[in-house]
């Protein structure tokens, strides 16, 4: 079936997040769509999906207008949409989530369970999608859980499947696998209409790739383009991937962890005896797939988690059972994963949340009163210090973007005097222009002095920033490495391969 | 995350709420009024929904008055005389609630016919205007400072249920020192009134360390306690040899006329000093949240308790704190009513403060000067309530209705939205209130 849009357009109010779209996707195509956040390829899909209405302009099945007015209109026309996230009950079974709302039923209106199951074991055969049809949803990982959405629109018979930033919550493993699924699905003449701002993803599994930009097409382009003409296309500008850095100049060790285990109130251990320092100066990334400890190790560094055994120390100073508080003042910056729980309150202001946590020191606090003409005046340099784009300083933190969130933290935490900056996960979800810019900062930290810990999953990211890498398997350092060493070699590290560091390693880890 | 741009679509120019004050936009008064009321802004809504159920209550007071269904009867041969007795009967009530609780224009007249003002004030025909506000002062004192005590947690995040238990512990200890000691003038009732204080702050301490300590969520904990403080009440005055009066009433001996609550505006009015308590507790409360460290951590652990502990603000010690301001709040309330009107303490004095606190605080939307007008508007149906019923017979649990209908708006936005076909609003309001309060 070929898919068509024609001058598809949707108005928020003055907003146009859809300009006049045109866009043809092939049976049996992988077509991307890649752009910023707000580029507007949400919007666009929830228009195809019948969850919005187009203001203006047609979708065209094999040449002939259809209207969808709801998603129960695009599904019966073959369309399924995979959601960024996930629309399953956890308690429920696979097969029962697949059957939700089209439940097979046998007199006298019983469900049929059993036949229900065997098309989910079907169509799993068919497309090597590997899903246990009486698995709790809940006990399965996130990359099985997509493949069960997935199943859910095939069930549905979808012959254009939509996904939606499918690899955000992947691993790299999980992600190689699902382009498999992609192919697999392609070759069976399923169109997928692939969502996503990370371009080598794009590049490596599209055959045409649509570029939007506030709102309207700006271009299209073969797969063997280049990432940079991508970025371009995208951002608008010409932005560079990988900030330019010079060679580290190593100072003193400022933080040091040793042995530290990390064990949750169930007796878990998420770090298991780890070891090493940071210097002033340099970047030390923390490598490995998700899941692996590296939260627990930042939690655990920053007293959010109390610490089973070991050390932590700052300048010689024990911070091992301090709280945060004391942490902070004696000089950690913090960068969380989670910017929307825990870096920021989304409904107090951008200047209160410049503050957070240095609202009881001059000049914001005299005694217990606040000063909020001091805040006022903080956040009026701190907005145009960092270009976080804002209506005004007044504005709930919530109503920005990504991007700009971030850089409110980073504000707040590089504004405060410190010695070691812990950042965890600190583009995530951001778009190419402010990965540019947080790298920047990143790197800007290092040539002033600070010590820089980066915990990152991305490893574009862990070669762009780290002057030495470390990589974190089921709670324990594989091994460090220079950030001359191959992908592959860090990819065998992550999946614990090369079993515990060498000697020599121990040594680098405590210098 | 291309996931949240309806979001930003709905936060964009287009609906974003006019900015006052804006650089280039001038404001008139009468612009901002229509765009506020155009949004319908959660303020809007609110005072819509008093309007809302002051209807309703008219309709259901017309609708259940014998005389005028029995006008309905007669609807055809006599049309106007239906409609005539409903719309009578209705308004008739409320007049009478008005001269209850703001003024009465008979003694304005009576006032007027005297020979001179020292004659009037003298034989109190001067009071007798006022005595309508002072009444409905008296009764907004206890909602209001029980109403802070449920809306302060509120900003921190917690659902305060407890303020009954805790207007009982300063009721306790409010009139055990008013009448076990003996102490001169001003001192003896400044004396009682933190011991109020004091007392609701050990009920509400309990709470929040138990929250804190063991992480029992503070609905539970509090409803339980009421229980407990009331049956512990009973208990003590159940026996001579505790707080029991002689006799066998369940009733303590009346505190010492020094520990009394001085009247503001001489003997005839009963508006006494804890009505200014009762301000400036919400003057303090809002200093408190807005202007202070204190405040800011607490309205930061309200919004989002991982993010202040990630910036290194004690959460647990948070929740303390502000559950013993909550119950000390909660505690003058039972000071109020002890030393301002009833003077001895009996095994109902706690009445339904606990409940109508939470409704307070809920038209008020969780601030200190919301609470200060829902109180005021509470005091004041309570205060017009008996002569309502006493002139047009419309039963004082009219009063009640009232509140229900009021709450029922005040937390069903959309209801209101579509009956005055008001814009949507922005999200959050008081269905939050409900929402989050319960989940924090």
């Amino acid at each position: 079936m070929e898919l068509a849009l024609k001058g598809i357009t949707k108005r928020f109010g003055s907003l146009v997040a859809n300009d006049r779209i045109d866009l043809t996707v092939a049976p049996g195509q992988v077509h991307a769509l890649l752009g910023e956040n707000g580029a507007g390829k949400t919007t666009l899909m929830n228009v195809l999906y019948g969850l919005l209405q187009p203001d203006e302009g047609q979708v065209l099945l094999d040449g002939k207008p259809v209207q969808f007015r709801s998603p129960r209109d695009a599904i019966a026309a073959g369309i399924g949409m995979v959601h960024q996230h996930f629309m399953l009950v956890p308690v429920f079974t696979v097969a029962e989530n697949v059957t939700l709302g089209i439940e097979e039923t046998r007199p006298p209106g019983l469900l049929d369970r059993r036949r229900t199951r065997r098309s989910v074991r079907e169509l799993s055969r068919r497309y090597g999608l590997d899903v246990d049809p009486d698995a709790l949803v809940e006990n399965l990982p996130v990359g099985i859980q997509q493949r069960v959405e997935i199943v859910k629109a095939l069930v549905r018979n979808a012959t254009v499947l939509i996904l939606d930033e499918p690899t955000a919550v992947l691993t790299p493993a999980e992600t190689q696998d699902l382009f498999r699924i992609i192919r697999q699905l392609t070759d069976g003449g399923t169109s997928v209409i692939f969502i996503s701002h990370k371009l080598r993803e794009v590049q490596a599994i599209a055959d045409t790739i649509t570029v939007l930009r506030r709102g309207a097409v700006v271009g299209q382009r073969p797969p063997s383009a280049t990432e940079d003409e991508l970025a371009a296309l995208m951002v608008g500008r010409n932005v560079q991937l990988r900030v330019s850095k010079t060679a580290a100049r190593p100072g003193d060790v400022v933080l040091e962890v040793a042995d530290l285990t990390v064990a949750d109130e169930a007796g878990r251990v998420w770090v298991d005896g780890v070891s090493f320092g940071v210097r002033a100066g340099e970047i030390l990334g923390v490598a490995g797939v998700q899941g692996n400890g590296q939260t627990e190790l930042c939690e655990a560094l920053m007293g959010l988690r109390p610490v089973t055994a070991g050390r932590v120390t700052l300048g010689g100073r024990d911070l091992t059972h301090a709280s945060p508080a004391r942490r902070l003042r004696a000089g950690l910056a913090y960068i969380p994963e989670d910017r929307q729980e825990d870096g920021l309150i989304s409904d107090f202001s951008v200047a209160d949340n410049m503050v957070l946590d240095t609202y009881r020191q001059p000049p914001f606090a005299s005694g217990l009163s606040l000063n909020l003409g001091a805040i006022e005046r903080n956040a009026a340099e701190r907005v145009a210090e960092f270009d976080v784009r804002t209506p005004s300083a007044d504005a709930p933190a919530g109503t920005l973007s990504g991007g700009n969130q971030q850089k409110v933290i980073l504000a707040r935490e590089l504004g405060r005097e410190h010695k070691v900056l812990v950042a965890s996960q600190p583009t995530r979800g951001l778009d190419v222009g402010s990965i540019e810019f947080v790298h920047r900062r990143i790197i800007e930290q290092r040539d002033h002095g600070v010590a820089v810990l980066i915990v990152s999953a991305e490893l574009d990211e862990i070669y762009a920033l780290a002057d030495r890498i470390a990589v974190m398997y089921e709670g324990r350092i594989t091994g460090f490495r220079p950030p001359s060493v191959p992908a592959e070699e860090l990819g065998l590290l992550m999946a614990g391969g090369s079993g515990a560091p060498t000697a020599a390693e121990a040594r680098e880890a405590l210098p | 995350m291309s996931g949240q741009e309806p979001a930003a679509g709905a936060a964009g120019p287009g609906t974003a709420p006019p900015r006052q004050g804006e650089p280039g936009t001038p404001a008139s008064f009468g612009r901002i009024l229509r765009e506020s009321i155009l949004e319908g802004n959660t303020v809007t809504v609110t005072v819509l929904a008093i309007v809302s159920a002051l209807v309703a209550g008219g309709l259901l007071n017309a609708f259940t008055n014998k005389a005028v269904l029995h006008a309905w009867a007669d609807l055809f041969s006599a049309p106007g005389a239906a409609f005539a007795r409903a719309w009578d009967t209705a308004a008739g009530a409320y007049a009478e609630m008005f001269q209850g609780s703001i003024v009465n224009p008979h003694t304005v007249a009576a006032l007027f016919q005297q020979a001179s003002i020292g004659a009037a004030i003298h034989d109190g025909y001067l009071s007798a205007v006022f005595n309508p506000l002072s009444e409905t002062c008296v009764q907004a004192t206890p909602l209001i400072l029980a109403g802070l005590a449920v809306a302060l947690p509120y900003q921190a995040g917690m659902f305060n249920i407890g303020a009954q238990s805790q207007l009982i512990g300063g009721m306790l200890l409010a009139t055990y020192l008013g009448y076990g000691v003996s102490m001169p003038a001003v001192v003896h009732a400044v004396v009682c009134v933190l011991g109020g204080f004091a007392g609701g702050a050990a009920a509400g301490w309990l709470v929040g360390e138990l929250k804190a300590r063991t992480g029992a969520h503070e609905v539970i904990v509090t409803i339980m306690l009421n229980y407990i403080m009331a049956y512990l009440l009973s208990y003590l005055l159940s026996y001579h040899y505790l707080m029991q009066a002689p006799g066998d009433n369940l009733i303590t001996v009346p505190i010492a006329a020094n520990a009394h609550l001085p009247h503001l505006f001489g003997p005839n009015l009963r508006v006494n000093a804890s009505f200014l308590v009762a301000l400036a507790c919400a003057f303090g409360v809002w200093w408190l949240l807005g202007r202070t460290t204190t405040g800011f951590e607490f309205r930061a652990i309200g919004k989002n308790p991982s993010a202040a502990r990630v910036a290194g603000i004690d959460v647990e010690r948070s929740w303390v704190l502000v559950m013993l301001l909550a119950g000390g709040l909660a505690g003058l309330t039972g000071s109020a009513v002890i030393q301002g009107t009833d003077f001895t303490l009996n095994f109902q004095s706690y009445g339904t403060y606990g409940i109508d606190a939470i409704t307070v605080a809920l038209l008020g939307l969780g601030r200190p000067l919301g609470v200060v007008l829902a109180g005021l508007l509470f005091g004041a149906l309570h205060a017009g309530a008996p002569l309502m019923q006493s002139v047009t017979g419309t039963p004082v649990d009219m009063v009640q209705v009232l509140q229900a209908v009021i709450v029922l708006f005040v937390a069903a936005p959309p209801l209101v939205r579509a009956i005055f076909r008001l814009r949507a609003a922005r999200a959050g309001g008081v269905a939050a209130v409900f929402s989050k309060g319960w989940n924090a």
